[in-house]
């Protein structure tokens, strides 16, 4: 009898400890080594770099390591970040990575250190536990140029108070999507049925699915596709829906200002990343965010091809002084535990086992959670052109995007950047 | 009287030398002496061949490469090609006919806003110094701050300009939003924020002007049409076309508020050289290109200031006449 209470008693203290040590094993140990250093770290605006700020005094006091962040806007980030890396500045540690646009540019530069050796025996860490095509868009001839931060589908948000008002439902199709702009479109009153990005380099991103969505491709290996019937097609719905039901101005617009307009209550649909719900919703920031519903990203004639990918990692400046302890700060921010955290806060990240604990999506909205998964299973894993001037390429695509707004010949102008496109294809090809 | 000469600056005898000065010291003390005009310039003349030369140099030798930080090959010299490549392009072309409107526009109506003001103010007003207080403020204002302002004031759903405009009963604008009127509304600020300049140094140039002449030119019975344009005006002009060319300068260059409000778009609609420059170096990478439109772009400036300068230097020589 006594020995069968004792296992007894053992069994259960044997439940209760292991999950905990395993829970342990989940956080890293950080060390104090670094203690008294200080990184710094050009990130962009974005609601990670908002999460990560909030977290970073528990990183000072578990380390000793300041991290000192400077924000930026994307393009002037990317700009500010060639700059230093081209002046091999050393007081650079760093650097957000937007890996769609600057993988092979900095892997060739060599600006950004191999994470490969810090990371991948690391068991505790995981370096398994990132979705496999993340870590891909970050790998270029075997050098692991940063570690995956944030993943973004593309959705739709609507009103869902101003769809149910008009008697319609949200559009599963993009005509659909067209209809019903042109029902609740209502300048008069100062509110426009639909908004997007229109600013030149910027919209090309968003755009991206609608392309894919209508059959067309940027362009595949060598040869430039922006003047297919397709390519066509979606060049003209993007820019028509805009210019009929859109705000005037949207050429002007990047995704805070076309978050912020759904955020006044003065848009009714918008169709962007998941990753900046926050902008639409957040109490702080939004006067209708209890009235925003979420869709999958309606389908063109191809289907709906919405883009999913790694928007955001973190890498270290190959000329830092610091690369260990900026490794550590990597290896901190991408833990388990961190990433679990700032997922609950609202920002999607690449870890697969965070994604499957349900834990941490518990405070997204519900519909959210729900699309984000559909759109896991449908999405396209690219969203802009696969150069490497991709700065270049962009602007020359919002050509035809911007002939469009004025609402002029879509046909002729995708014609004409299909060719400087692929002349700066031929270019890179030397 | 050259400094160094160890006399006695009054009776001229020569001063017996200090004993407290050993030989070697003596004589280091006396070099100094002799040269230190040029010890003085020294820091001044370091500067410069650090901040300006050997930048500009540099760049010049930059823009004879084939430097593209996004290719795999190694920069390489290439002599004229960079410079023949950007002159038989539409864009740098393009880029220079948009500076060349711009701010020769925007001067000239900076020009005649502030000289007008400037002779409205020329005379004893109550609150004239408030007055010029207040007209100075745009101009020390932070050009990226103004151009943020700005872009709110002209943004074409709820942006003052289009509320005044309503008031008024004229339709709205888009302002910066379309290629027709980006250039326009980008003088608009520039107007507003550097208008001050032309009437602050108008007010100098008016201030120091000699009455005898508008006296006689009353007597002679001229209106006041004719005495500014007869006495006033000439007598004016030298200081008027120092400041203009001060602010034509500045206008070429202008970056901060079309990069903060526009960034060079719609599309290239307010791409300037300056723009241009930054956009083909920084976010193209292209290196030697964006060097060798530097360089370009500085003969202009150079071309347009000389041109300034030799008209000037006509109407100096009329007034001494």
């Amino acid at each position: 009898m006594r020995s069968l209470k004792l296992a007894a008693l053992i069994l259960m203290a044997t439940l209760v400890i292991v999950p905990n040590i395993s829970a342990q094993a989940t956080s890293l140990p950080l060390s104090k080594q670094y203690s008294g250093t200080t990184l710094r770290f050009i990130t962009a605006v974005h609601p990670w770099t908002d999460g990560v700020k909030k977290l970073l005094p528990e990183f000072k006091d578990a380390t000793g390591i300041t991290v000192q962040i400077e924000e930026y806007g994307t393009d002037q980030m990317s700009n500010k970040i060639a700059v230093e890396f081209s002046a091999r500045s050393t007081s650079l540690d760093l650097v957000y990575v937007r890996p769609l646009n600057e993988t092979k540019l900095f892997a060739k530069n060599k600006w950004v250190a191999d994470l490969t050796p810090y990371f991948v025996n690391d068991a505790a860490f995981d370096f398994k536990d990132f979705t496999s095509g993340t870590i891909d868009s970050l790998t270029f001839e075997g050098s692991l140029i940063g570690l995956p931060t944030t993943t973004e589908h593309q959705i739709l948000y609507y009103r869902k108070d101003v769809l149910e008002k008009a008697g319609l439902k949200v559009p599963k199709t993009l005509d659909e999507m067209m209809m019903v702009a042109s029902k609740i479109h209502d300048p008069a009153n100062g509110f426009y049925a639909v908004v997007n990005r229109g600013k030149k380099n910027i919209a090309i991103t968003q755009f991206s699915s609608y392309l894919h969505s209508f059959g067309g491709e940027f362009n595949i290996g060598d040869k430039a596709l922006i003047s297919t019937p397709e390519a066509i097609a979606a060049f003209k719905f993007y820019t028509d829906i805009l210019r009929n039901y859109g705000p005037p101005g949207i050429v002007n617009y990047s995704w805070p200002e076309a978050a912020a307009l759904m955020a006044q209550g003065k848009a009714g649909m918008f169709t962007d990343a998941d990753a900046i719900y926050l902008n639409v919703v957040a109490p702080d920031k939004s006067i209708v965010g209890d009235k925003i519903g979420y869709a999958v990203f309606p389908a063109g004639p191809a289907g709906s091809k919405p883009f999913n990918v790694c928007s955001g990692a973190i890498g270290v400046s190959a000329f830092s002084k610091k690369k260990d302890a900026a490794a550590l700060f990597i290896k901190w921010v991408t833990s388990k535990d961190i990433v679990m955290r700032l997922q609950v806060a609202g920002n999607s990240g690449a870890r697969k086992s965070v994604w499957a604990n349900p834990e941490s999506t518990k405070n997204w909205p519900k519909d959210l959670v729900e699309v984000v998964n559909a759109s896991n299973l449908i999405g396209v894993g690219s969203d802009r052109p696969r150069v490497i001037n991709v700065n270049e390429a962009r602007d020359i695509i919002s050509e035809p995007i911007l002939v469009g707004f004025e609402g002029g010949d879509v046909a002729a102008a995708a014609r004409n950047a299909n060719i400087k496109f692929q002349a700066l294809i031929d270019g890179e090809k030397k | 009287m050259i400094l160094g000469d160890s006399r006695d600056l009054v009776t001229g005898v020569a001063k017996p030398h200090s004993s407290l000065n050993s030989g070697e010291s003596m004589r280091f003390n006396e070099w100094v002496e002799k040269h230190v005009r040029q010890i003085f310039t020294l820091p001044a003349i370091f500067f410069v061949i650090v901040m300006v030369a050997f930048p500009l140099v540099y760049n010049i030798v930059i823009s004879f490469r084939d430097w593209n930080l996004s290719s795999y090959a190694e920069p390489s010299w290439i002599g004229l090609k960079n410079y023949s490549s950007l002159l038989s392009d539409a864009r740098f072309w393009g880029a220079m006919w948009r500076t060349l409107a711009f701010s020769f526009s925007a001067v000239v109506i900076e020009t005649i806003l502030g000289f007008s003001i400037a002779l409205f103010l020329n005379r004893d007003l109550r609150g004239k110094n408030l007055t010029k207080t207040i007209f100075l403020l745009p101009m020390v204002a932070t050009p990226v701050a103004v151009g943020m302002i700005w872009l709110l004031i002209f943004e074409p759903t709820m942006g003052l300009a289009n509320y005044l405009l309503k008031g008024l009963g004229i339709a709205p604008q888009l302002w910066l939003t379309t290629r027709k009127t980006v250039l326009p509304s980008l003088m608009i600020i520039d107007i507003w924020q550097w208008t001050p300049i032309i009437m602050l140094i108008s007010l100098a140039g008016l201030a120091v002007l000699p009455k005898d002449p508008y006296e006689s030119a009353r007597i002679d019975g001229a209106n006041s049409f004719q005495i500014l344009n007869m006495v006033t005006i000439p007598q004016v002009l030298p200081t008027l076309l120092a400041g203009v060319l001060i602010r034509l300068i500045d206008a070429l260059k202008t970056y901060d508020i079309i990069y903060a409000t526009t960034q060079g778009g719609p599309g290239e609609a307010s791409e300037t050289l300056n723009i241009l420059g930054y956009v083909l170096g920084f976010s193209y990478f292209k290196m030697g290109r964006s060097a060798a439109l530097i360089v370009l772009f500085l003969v202009t400036v150079t071309a347009i200031s000389l041109i300034v300068l030799f008209l000037k230097n006509r109407t100096d020589k009329k007034i001494e006449v």
